[in-house]
């Protein structure tokens, strides 16, 4: 993944707060954010990941003008894709296997706040495999993303492990 | 609220319910929050017909997500210095889910204290779906 442009903003961290539960008075006003700890609005632990909306070349999202491969008029718009190197859901189905997100790590190094604009980038980490008790034979890859402010500041390290099961995980 | 350092000790926990019958619409919030619309997670004909799967799925991310909700009450806003998880079983709609941290660490370094904790997150059938680690910075 590499996201040159990623504005954090204050309606963003709402909208994604709502979506895991979090009624934190923190991520929704910001006359209250200011009376926090912090002083300002900032952003729940796992809202970077929302960097996906601002990867340009990000597979996961409808793009326009192409076919997306999820159902339409059939069950699938077009051949299943190849996992997503580790760097965050995983791919469609296809031959029974699946790509899956097996592991996330952050490490903040400061808080974010709205008006960042943060700059990622990603680089392969190791490969291994296991066989799996549910789900065939498990490769694993890791992907390490490292997101930089607007004065170039590191401000958060990233490492997500993404898993292609040999199929579908039994239940 | 911060956490304080003098009155933390080894095996304190913080526990809540997360979510409660998770919604294939919290999914679909989701998706739209985050971006990430693998259609595995919202598009039952796919996940079903192509997938292979029972029904849709919620994203690994939504569960750390609901988790983290859990863990930022506890420590307090912005004093979280890493966050780690495993997904070790997948959260279907429907599910209750409640997240636990348990205190594994106080500790000091370069003047400052942090508490190191362990993650843990159950379905409504006792099965784990994810685990963890992370770490705060405390008050003294």
């Amino acid at each position: 993944m590499a996201v040159e442009k990623f504005k954090v903003e204050a309606g963003h961290i709402t909208l994604f707060a709502r979506s895991v539960g979090d009624a934190n008075e923190i991520y929704y006003d910001e006359d209250y954010a200011k009376t926090t700890e912090p002083g300002s609005m900032i952003a729940p632990p796992t809202f970077v990941q929302a960097s996906a909306q601002f990867d340009p070349d990000y597979f996961l999202r409808p793009r326009i003008g192409e076919r997306w491969f999820g159902s339409g008029a059939k069950p699938s718009g077009s051949n299943a894709p190849a996992s997503d190197e580790g760097g965050g859901g995983g791919g469609g189905g296809g031959g029974g296997g699946t790509g899956l997100h097996a592991e996330q790590h952050y490490e903040y190094h400061r808080q974010l706040k709205p008006g960042d604009v943060l700059s990622a980038t990603s680089k392969p980490g190791k490969t291994w495999e296991r066989e799996g008790r549910r789900a065939g034979k498990l490769k694993f890859s890791e992907s390490i993303t490292e997101y930089h402010d607007q004065d170039g500041e590191l401000v958060i390290t990233a490492r997500s492990v993404g898993v292609q099961t040999e199929r579908v995980v039994e239940q | 609220m911060a956490l304080k350092a003098s009155e933390l000790n080894k095996g304190d926990s913080h526990e809540e319910v997360v979510v409660s019958d998770l919604s294939r619409t919290q999914i679909v919030q989701y998706a739209g929050a985050s971006g990430d619309y693998n259609p595995l997670h919202s598009d039952e004909v796919f996940a079903k017909e192509v997938g292979g799967y029972p029904t849709v799925f919620a994203h690994g991310m939504l569960s750390m997500g609901l988790t983290g909700t859990m863990l930022t009450n506890y420590v307090g806003d912005g004093r979280l210095t890493k966050y780690g998880v495993r997904f070790s079983r997948q959260v279907f709609p429907g599910d209750t889910l409640t997240a636990s941290a348990t205190v594994e660490e106080v500790r000091e370094e370069g003047g400052e204290h942090f508490v190191d904790l362990t993650i843990s997150t159950h379905n409504q059938n006792g099965d784990e779906v994810v685990n963890g680690s992370a770490t705060a910075r405390v008050d003294p």
